[in-house]
């Protein structure tokens, strides 16, 4: 489905993740941001960085590697992106929801 | 002659042995099998023996009943795999050279992986139910508990069977029940996914029964430790849930066999091709079961699947032929609901559990993501089977390999 945001029209799916990473700007992931309560840091930026870095490289997301990535710890991570912070930051980050569960 | 090697002699690679002993015969292949240990176990029977629904006779049988008498069975501790040198050192400084490996070496819990699991309360007030010495433990509290709060908590996927701690829950709904003692039981479902489950459509009929069951569920709980004193779970977010009885399924991990040998990923497991089932890094090692870290589930019906697929996909490898890429990521589990009744779910890589019937189209006779008796006695049937045939090799009438999709109420063809 599409939505605007930040002026621009996004393509999401029915969880609200973006579907094409193309659309997505520091605008659009600033206003996905505001929609889940939160105003973004210089450290939120870099966690976000880090996982459209890991995104792009095909590694499959987890708390857990997230946690061992050097970038951030898990009660940093919970401390920035509060209750579910991968499904949060992923979403902020214009890419997919994990699928670490089987 | 030529070599052939598979690690560990549980579901998956006793199936290899006696899938391959029919098709690599001697003078030109030997088949050795390895593993330490002298039981086999009938894993899914752990769910039954907190609740004395099987005793440990059930469950246990000796390894060398099921491994085929012209495969060679080693009772050793495997020091490491050296696959650039198709080696595998075993403890005591023994080698064995093969021309072909099959990793089999399972999956395991892990509760040192989270601070205070596996402290002063373990196996006290704090159970895990995926060992055979847990399940008995638990049984033994489970008789002579009064009451109070039970939680039953997963601390992160992937976990061998993720349906077990659904079940665990809705078997413990019914026993407190039947001891007329279930106003006595508070039952929480403690899970780090937002739901009771990975897919969608099974999600919404589990959760209805969890509803149906009054039991509780606290979703997206990211377990940072246990405290022992307090007797709580507490996670990442600060939030804290208290426990009388913990039931936890711990991180599972591979084999450290696999960190020593340096072919695992953070968790222990072995890179492999999904389609294929061929480790990614080395031509002639193959993995199949928990072992690996295809995003199937950690199941014996998924390495069932596996191996009619990897059996071909070996004698092609031999024959020097384009391996099949086939493996679709089927697994077909029932689910206890309490009661005297199960659910069934049937699904892959791509396709969710729905409803339908099983495993013949429109007729069944089971009925796939409904709860009913037939489905809870095909589970109670399965010990059965899985002694008598799966674990022999033999292929299950009408159930295939990769998994059918006629049957099922699909509302559109699309992926999960």
């Amino acid at each position: 489905m599409e939505k605007t945001i930040a002026g621009k029209t996004i393509t999401v799916n029915e969880e609200g993740y973006l579907t094409n990473f193309s659309q997505w700007d520091q605008q659009v992931g600033e206003a996905l941001a505001a929609e889940a309560g939160l105003a973004l840091t210089p450290r939120h930026w870099e966690v976000i960085k880090y996982l459209q870095d890991e995104q792009k490289a095909q590694v499959a997301l987890s708390i857990r590697r997230v946690g061992k990535s050097g970038v951030v710890d898990i009660k940093e991570f919970y401390a920035l992106f509060p209750v579910a912070p991968l499904k949060t930051a992923t979403k902020i980050a214009g890419i997919p929801k994990p699928a670490s569960c089987i | 002659m030529k070599q052939l090697v598979i690690l560990g002699a549980g579901t998956a690679g006793t199936m290899m042995a006696n899938h391959l002993h029919h098709e690599l015969k001697h003078p030109d292949w030997q088949i050795t099998i390895v593993d330490e240990k002298e039981e086999h176990h009938y894993q899914p029977g752990y769910l039954f023996l907190p609740f004395d629904i099987y005793t440990p006779e059930d469950i246990v049988k000796r390894i060398d009943e099921f491994i085929p008498k012209d495969v060679k069975l080693m009772r050793t501790k495997i020091n490491r795999i050296v696959p650039s040198e198709n080696k595998v050192e075993l403890a005591g400084g023994d080698v064995l050279n093969y021309d072909l490996l099959i990793v089999a070496t399972g999956a395991k819990i892990a509760p040192e992986e989270v601070s205070g699991m596996d402290g002063e309360e373990w196996h006290k007030s704090v159970f895990d139910f995926y060992t055979f010495e847990g399940a008995l433990a638990l049984r033994n509290k489970l008789r002579e508990w009064e009451g109070g709060k039970l939680v039953v908590h997963i601390t992160e996927m992937p976990i061998k069977c993720p349906v077990a701690p659904l079940e665990f829950a809705f078997l413990a709904d019914s026993f407190f029940k039947n001891k007329h003692m279930r106003d006595k039981v508070e039952i929480t479902y403690v899970t780090p996914l937002s739901g009771a489950f990975t897919k969608p459509k099974a999600t919404e009929a589990l959760e209805h029964l969890l509803h149906e069951k009054h039991i509780n569920i606290e979703s997206d709980f990211a377990i940072e430790s246990v405290d022992n004193e307090k007797k709580e779970i507490v996670d990442y977010g600060g939030r804290s849930i208290p426990f009388d009885i913990l039931v936890t399924v711990p991180t599972n991990k591979g084999d450290e066999l696999m960190e020593r040998s340096g072919m695992g990923d953070d968790l222990n497991y072995v890179p492999t091709n999904k389609a294929t089932l061929q480790s990614k890094e080395y031509e002639n090692v193959f993995v199949l079961g928990d072992a690996s870290n295809i995003p199937a589930s950690k199941a014996g019906s998924v390495a069932h699947f596996e191996a009619e697929i990897l059996t071909e996909n070996i004698l092609r490898y031999i024959k020097g032929e384009p391996l099949k890429e086939e493996f679709d990521g089927h697994a077909n589990c029932f689910i206890e609901t309490g009661g005297g009744k199960a659910l069934l779910i049937d699904f892959n890589y791509t396709h969710e559990p729905v409803e339908g019937t099983f495993p013949f189209p429109g007729v069944g006779p089971l009925r796939l993501l409904k709860e009913s008796r037939m489905n809870h006695m095909g589970k109670l049937a399965f010990r059965w089977i899985y002694w008598n045939v799966l674990l022999k090799g033999t292929h299950i009438p009408f159930v295939s390999a990769t998994m059918s999709e006629s049957g099922k109420h699909y509302e559109t063809k699309e992926t999960v």
